[in-house]
């Protein structure tokens, strides 16, 4: 071992020691942690952080998934497939059950984004979930741009962006009443293109829709839908097959995918690096209806 | 734009160091607008953040696009105009990954800037040509040398407004440098631009060829970080031992933690605190293979060749270059709480690297004006964004090192116990 060795560390692997440590400080100071999994890239990304964490012992918490009931089939297929390598303890929270019990109403445009939040929230008081790790980033929102890596939610599940707790150093206050819990996002600083070079870098598996492939799809308002058992064709609108994948995956009914060629990891590299379109402005009807529509679900309790 | 911005595209990302810098300053100051120009310069404004914060001027009837509206993203910030809290942004270029902590100069500015400074391996300062210093730019020094930030960065700005000349520049530098020598600040930069106009912020300007230092951009890139870690200290706080459960893998005892200075090497002799009792490395573990050495900021698992009893909350060190094991520790603290100040006989929960106890404060010995630097010897209490000297005893022993020397073991936070909100932060100067 020389003298003159750099030490050097990339971005990436100061990114995955941070997002480690802070999976680690939840273990070492929570009861009842839950890492909350949708199959997206972003908590794919988390659970692999989380192997990481932990080897050689297995991911010491359950993953919880709050089922929309509008789901990509390949996801799903993705998800029980990881869930099982892993040897992981899945919780299904699922929004069509709370539907069919009364605790949420179905939208009249039949979306489900918004009533999740009452399904996880009644999730969290069921298992008494003091800590909820979730994939978002910060580079997504401008209200996420100033959300704690541990954000205190209050018995109600609500953030409040004016109280939030200073974070310094790598001391994060983890401290909460009973019935009151903490968001964790280990993925903070990580930029869309940070995650896509991770998985290239780690090789992680994702469901084939985020790669290039031809769909039936119909334009709105530039945004393209599948179409499928949760968009159907309205009167006057035609679709058409295209070359598509998805950036982001959410509720079926409200993730649009985009146009591209990207069929392969490092394509979507370059199609990232070059895009001039944010991944939720490009395929989230949910985040257009006003400007603070972001801010106001997280208020709510939502991820 | 330039060959080195098209780059990023297709940079390998292996290459990419990351730099942390805090940001201060007012709106008044063309901050916003300076991160704006960064950030658009480096191709990381989208269409559609553009496309929204252009409706928002207008609908708002600013007569230009406010880049504030960038980062000012919650509902209360746009309708009073303010800033509420630290902002995180986000760029990159083909040498660096860069993390702004953007922090307003409105309201309760001293916490944010101690909180965005606090992780910062630079800070950047501006101020406007026309005004030169003000009260502002001495308390922004203040907190990054308070705050141990290797880097600071002075941007005179709005030089455009002031036709370039030189000796607007000069006079404002040379202020700037001796307010700066009575602080402790290591490394000091300071360069004329204009973030309307793009000058010296991606490239040099044709403005100012009596100016031979880098452009801001240049400098950000290139500022050298790697040896502001410590690398001589071996200080490994215990994060969480992992101790698996399983049939495939038996006898596992690993302890897991981030180095927060020094380099491990399996082989070396080592200490654990508070216990004192000594052993050698056996392995340190990640997920990709066992390493044959670990620095910062590397989170990793540490095997040791003898049984001993090691938990969350201790420290490996090495025999002949320990922290100290405290329970009486000097310090500077800023307060953080506006619902109750600090007072002496104050009992709150502290916590320290990984290690969780109770405090009281057994006195104050002064607070310090950040404007002035004077220090009122005769302070009963700290107030919110006040700073002040503190003795405070710990229940349990603290294995600390003064923040001057390490910023990671140096570092405290203080809790209310009963409202759990993190109410101040901690320096170390002395711990015995």
């Amino acid at each position: 071992m020389s003298q003159t060795k750099p030490y050097r560390v990339s971005h990436l692997d100061a990114l995955e020691a941070e997002s480690i440590f802070v999976m680690r400080e939840v273990m070492a100071e929570f009861e009842r942690p839950v890492l909350l999994f949708s199959g997206g890239k972003d908590s794919i990304v988390m659970l692999r952080l989380a192997e990481k964490a932990f080897a050689p012992a297995r991911i010491p918490f359950p993953v919880m998934h709050i089922d929309t009931g509008h789901n990509f089939a390949e996801v799903l297929e993705y998800r029980d497939q990881r869930v099982a390598t892993l040897g992981l303890n899945l919780v299904i929270a699922s929004v069509q059950e709370a539907i069919d019990t009364g605790l949420v109403r179905e939208l009249p445009d039949g979306t489900r984004n918004r009533i999740q939040t009452p399904v996880l929230l009644a999730a969290v008081e069921k298992y008494r979930l003091d800590a909820l790790f979730g994939g978002a980033r910060r580079d997504e929102e401008k209200a996420r741009a100033k959300e704690r890596m541990f954000s205190f939610r209050d018995e109600f599940g609500q953030w409040d962006p004016k109280n939030q707790r200073p974070e310094l150093w790598g001391l994060y206050n983890g401290k909460h009443h009973p019935g009151e819990s903490i968001r964790v996002f280990p993925l903070s600083n990580w930029t869309e293109l940070d995650v896509w070079h991770y998985i290239a870098k780690e090789q992680i598996p994702l469901p084939s829709i985020y790669y290039a492939h031809d769909r039936e799809v119909v334009e709105r308002s530039g945004m393209f839908y599948a179409v499928n058992e949760f968009i159907r064709l309205r009167d006057g609108e035609t679709s058409e097959v295209r070359r598509v994948r998805y950036r982001t995956v959410g509720d079926a009914s409200q993730t649009a995918a985009v146009l591209s060629e990207a069929d392969t990891v490092d394509k979507v590299i370059d199609e990232v690096a070059a895009t001039r379109i944010t991944e939720r402005g490009a395929t989230r009807g949910d985040d257009k209806v006003s400007e603070a529509a972001m801010e106001d679900r997280k208020r709510e309790g939502y991820f | 734009m330039s060959q080195a911005v098209l780059e990023t595209e297709t940079a390998p990302a292996a290459r990419m160091d990351l730099l942390r810098f805090a940001t201060a300053g007012s709106v008044d100051d063309g901050k916003s607008t300076l991160i704006g120009r960064l950030l658009y310069d480096t191709k990381t404004i989208f269409a559609d953040q553009l496309e929204a914060v252009e409706a928002a001027s207008a609908s708002r009837g600013d007569e230009y696009t406010n880049l504030a509206l960038l980062t000012d993203g919650l509902r209360a910030e746009r309708e009073q105009g303010i800033t509420i809290d630290v902002a995180y942004r986000y760029f990159a270029t083909p040498r660096r990954k860069f993390i702004i902590a953007d922090t307003p100069g409105h309201i309760q500015y001293t916490r944010n800037m101690v909180t965005g400074a606090s992780t910062a391996d630079l800070a950047l300062i501006l101020v406007d040509a026309r005004k030169g210093l003000v009260e502002q730019s001495r308390r922004h020094a203040f907190l990054t040398s308070l705050l141990r930030v290797p880097h600071l960065v002075l941007c005179i700005n709005k030089m455009d407004l002031v036709d370039w000349d030189k000796a607007v520049y000069d006079k404002i530098a040379d202020e700037f440098t001796s307010f700066a020598a009575k602080l402790e600040i290591g490394d000091l930069t300071i360069i004329p631009v204009s973030a309307l106009n793009g000058d010296n912020i991606a490239s040099r300007s044709e403005n100012s060829p009596w100016y031979d230092g880098p452009s801001l951009l240049h400098h950000l890139e290139h500022v050298h970080i790697a040896s502001d870690r410590n690398l001589v200290d071996v200080r490994f706080p215990v994060q969480y031992v992992i101790r698996p459960q399983s049939t495939t893998v038996t006898d596992y005892r690993g302890y897991a933690g981030q180095v927060a200075s020094g380099v491990l090497k399996p082989g070396d002799e080592v200490l654990v605190l508070p216990s004192g009792m000594t052993s050698t490395i056996a392995a340190i573990d990640t997920a990709d293979g066992p390493v044959d050495e670990a620095f910062p900021p590397m989170s990793v698992t540490v095997r040791l060749n003898d049984e001993i009893d090691i938990s969350r909350g201790d420290m490996i060190c090495r025999p002949h270059n320990a922290p100290a094991v405290a329970q009486d520790i000097e310090a500077m603290v800023c307060w953080m709480d506006e619902t109750a100040p600090l007072r002496v006989g104050g009992k709150y929960a502290i916590k320290h690297t990984t290690r969780s106890a109770r405090t009281v404060v057994r006195g104050l010995q002064y607070r310090l004006d950040v404007n002035t630097l004077h220090r009122d010897e005769q302070a009963g209490e700290l107030q919110l964004n006040e700073i002040g000297r503190v003795r405070l005893r710990t229940t349990v022993p603290l294995l600390a090192d003064e923040y001057r020397r390490n910023r990671t073991t140096g570092g405290f936070i203080l809790i209310d116990e009963s409202t759990n909100r993190t109410v101040a932060a901690g320096m170390i100067i002395e711990a015995q």
